[in-house]
């Protein structure tokens, strides 16, 4: 069929499910938007590009569908970087589509032109920049095979206005050739059987799921294996989720700011089983003390991550769904010698939420709220101290429910990533964590919650403080705070009246419960600012280890 | 620190020089030389890169390499295999130096390329010690401009290094049985 390369790439976007796309318009993007204009696809229009790609995050995250963002040419493009950026880290299916100028201008540093192809190579699992029209059904093909196979990533499109405007006789492939991509789902069998032989000879086994658990949907394979084998399941902030928080062998979450049983557990397991889990500095703290006494597994996809942080005694590449599934079919039932009731032991002595006298406890908050909200609602977070507190004491049920920015932690985040995982699943709850100083990064973003009627619940943590910021200067510069007041910071409450929100600030210790209640309880938009006490720490003082290394490193 | 030979093949693409040499800066580690040209494919090209570092460090570079999509195969070049660079050198050949000159290009089997009435250019073919070999002794006759390209290496004998349609591609089994 006869079309121009805007209409191709719509027709494209249309095959290959992409009902909902996030975007801002510009001169070099004009014609594709006026082919959406006459198609079914949903544009949300957002308040910055940055937004954009960060909404097709939460969007993709909660659905498991490819989110995909589109921004104009030059600063359009650039604005989306962060975004971009943010999905690489966190391995999110995503395709990114951008305008640039055309063809024959490229390179001469015409208006608005910006090498974004270049910018983003170092964060994009991919990238095209599209040449001849006749290419788009192609691309479109392999950029979203690309995005959602293998381990999942952005994948970026820029496409030159003459080429949008060019004609092509569409024909969608239906398949991908690619020599140099064949991802390896299948684990190795005779890593599997070494894998089972490890397992039944182990004591003291400790499973550690991160966020490749998810993209592989393998929760009930992940639980399957935990019972059967009778181990205790600790979490990256990425994996939280992909095993039930709430299931007796829960650990929860693991790592500089992780909670003591579950870095306990590692610390003394004989055996380590990580499943698409990348093991990160803030994961392990320091590698060489990381698990030392354990024998490790580690199955991933991406045979580049197995090996990287830490050593490895039996890698397995391969999807983790599948590998699970044969393994599972082996004998690897064992008994457990007390491992389990150790454990629990360390469970119970999961740190207390200690004493605010300044303001409201935030955990004490978070606690509350873990135990009101529906099974499956989706937890979105900001960066900094509520988020890290969110990831200790909130229990999340369900895979692909707990969204936050992991590996690059990007502030500014929450805001765009609740709206597109609300618009992604509008019949779950949605409730934002999101700090005074995140959410200001991009407040914007309430005109377009309020424009698509996205029912966001959203809860301020107002501490007045940069809180994460804030604690390392109090324990590594001597108190010298600098930079950290949010000076200035506006009435949230009368600025959510001003987009026409709904608001309450909650001030008292006995107004919390009736807080979240009216939270869950409203239909539609609503900002809930909680008043924090700003000396509130993620790391306990009785935990503080004065080592200015891991100190350092854990600066959110 | 030990040099290791790898030879990369990559779809014949314009940006996929970019995407491999900045797959190696942004990583840290340090490229010795790289040199890249077409194949028996056109489709393919061959980039044969000398990179330095332990084992580790040549285990990351091959599955980052392997990870970028535009890459077909990573292989590395084993002992048993020949490697050969290129160098022009312009070096000062006056009516005092000339006999000297060229009896030295004679002994390296290097070739004279182009004369002139103070200087002259040579050609050398070799492995990277035999080219610094002859570099260090026209060094005595005043060296005024060389450009050297980076290695490149077959294996000998029957080991070949070519894309089959059976090939894992970017992710393959017998790499991760370490
Ligand atoms: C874009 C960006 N800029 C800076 C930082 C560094 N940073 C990490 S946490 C943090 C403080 C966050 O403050 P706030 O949003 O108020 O949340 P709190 O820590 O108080 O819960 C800062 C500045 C970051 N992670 N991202």
């Amino acid at each position: 069929m006869k079309m121009t390369g805007a209409e191709a790439v719509v027709r494209a976007l249309e095959l290959e499910g992409a009902d909902l796309i996030f975007g801002y318009p510009g001169g070099a993007v004009t014609h594709i938007y006026d082919a959406l204009h006459r198609s079914d696809i949903h544009h949300v229009l957002v308040r910055n590009e940055q937004a954009a790609a960060h909404a097709a995050n939460g969007y993709a995250r909660v659905t498991g569908k490819v989110g995909v963002c589109i921004a104009t040419s030059g600063p359009g493009a650039t604005n989306m970087i962060t975004g971009i950026a943010t999905a690489y880290m966190d391995s999110i299916p995503m395709v990114a589509i951008t305008g640039q100028v055309p063809l024959s201008m490229v390179g001469r540093d015409v208006f608005q032109e910006a090498d974004i192809t270049g910018a983003t190579e170092p964060f994009t699992k991919y990238s095209y920049l599209v040449k001849d029209v006749n290419d788009i059904p192609r691309i479109f093909k392999e950029a979203f095979y690309l995005a959602s196979t293998g381990r999942p990533g952005p994948v970026l499109i820029d496409i030159p206005k003459d080429i949008s405007m060019a004609t092509l006789d569409f024909k969608y492939p239906d398949q991908v050739k690619l020599r140099g991509y064949k991802p390896t789902y299948e684990g190795h069998p005779g890593q599997i059987k070494r894998m089972a032989k490890a397992i039944l000879e182990s004591s003291r086994p400790v499973i550690c799921i991160g966020g490749g658990a998810i993209s592989s949907n393998a929760t009930p394979e992940i639980i399957e294996l935990a019972e059967t084998i009778k181990a205790p399941v600790a979490s990256t902030l990425m994996g939280i989720g992909a095993f039930p928080g709430d299931h007796e062998l829960s650990l929860g979450f693991l790592g500089q700011h992780g909670v003591y049983a579950a870095n306990r557990a590692v610390s003394e397991a004989d055996l380590l089983i990580l499943l698409g889990a990348r093991m990160g500095d803030r994961a392990t703290g320091k590698t060489q003390e990381f698990a030392q006494r354990a024998k490790v597994i580690h199955m991933d996809i991406d045979p580049a991550e197995i090996g990287k942080n830490v050593e490895i005694d039996i890698p397995i590449v391969g999807d983790i769904k599948t590998t699970l599934k044969e393994l599972l079919k082996k004998n690897i039932s064992r008994q457990d010698w007390g491992w389990l009731s150790t454990v629990k032991k360390w469970k119970a002595k999961t740190e207390g939420v200690g004493h605010c006298t300044q303001g409201l406890n935030p955990m004490e908050i978070i606690k509350m709220l873990s135990d009101m909200v529906p099974e499956d609602t989706v937890l979105v977070t900001d960066v900094g101290q509520h988020q890290m507190w969110a990831a200790r004491y909130y229990k999340t049920r369900k895979p692909r429910t707990f969204l936050t920015s992991g590996g690059l932690g990007t502030m500014g985040y929450g805001l765009p990533a609740a709206l597109g995982a609300k618009l992604g699943c509008r019949d779950k709850e949605v409730i934002l964590i999101v700090g005074d100083g995140g959410f200001q990064m991009s407040l914007g973003e309430l005109a377009t919650i309020v424009q698509e009627r996205a029912e966001v619940k959203i809860m301020i943590f107002n501490n007045g403080y940069l809180g994460m910021v804030r604690e390392i200067q109090q324990q590594l510069h001597e108190e010298r705070y600098y930079q950290t007041a949010m000076q200035g910071n506006p009435d949230f409450v009368k600025l959510a009246h001003a987009y026409g929100i709904k608001s309450f600030r909650v001030e008292k210790e006995e107004n919390i419960l009736e807080g979240i209640r009216q939270l869950l309880e409203y239909k539609g938009p609503i900002i809930g600012e909680f008043v924090i006490d700003p000396t509130a720490n993620v790391i306990p003082v009785s935990r503080r280890d004065n080592d200015e290394t891991t100190r350092i490193s854990s600066a959110g | 620190m030990k040099q290791h030979v790898l030879a990369v093949l990559v779809e014949n693409h314009p940006g996929v020089l970019s995407k491999v040499s900045g797959l190696f800066s942004r990583r840290g580690f340090n490229i010795y030389s790289l040199a890249v040209g077409i194949t028996e494919d056109p489709s393919i090209s061959r980039i044969t890169i000398v990179v330095e570092g332990d084992d580790y460090t040549v285990e990351q570079v091959t599955k980052q390499l392997n990870k970028l999509i535009d890459v077909i195969k990573v292989s590395k070049i084993g002992q048993d295999s020949v490697t050969r660079e290129l160098a022009l050198i312009k070096v000062k050949a006056d009516r005092k130096s000339r006999h000297e000159v060229i009896e030295i290009i004679n002994v390296f089997r290097a070739q004279i390329v182009d004369i002139a009435r103070d200087y002259l250019i040579v050609e050398i073919t070799g492995d990277s010690d035999k080219i610094s070999a002859m570099v260090d002794m026209l060094n005595d006759y005043e060296i005024k401009e060389m450009v050297r390209t980076g290695a490149i290496a077959l294996d000998r004998g029957s080991k070949m290094i070519k894309y089959e349609d059976t090939d894992r591609g970017g992710c393959f089994n017998g790499n991760n049985v370490l």
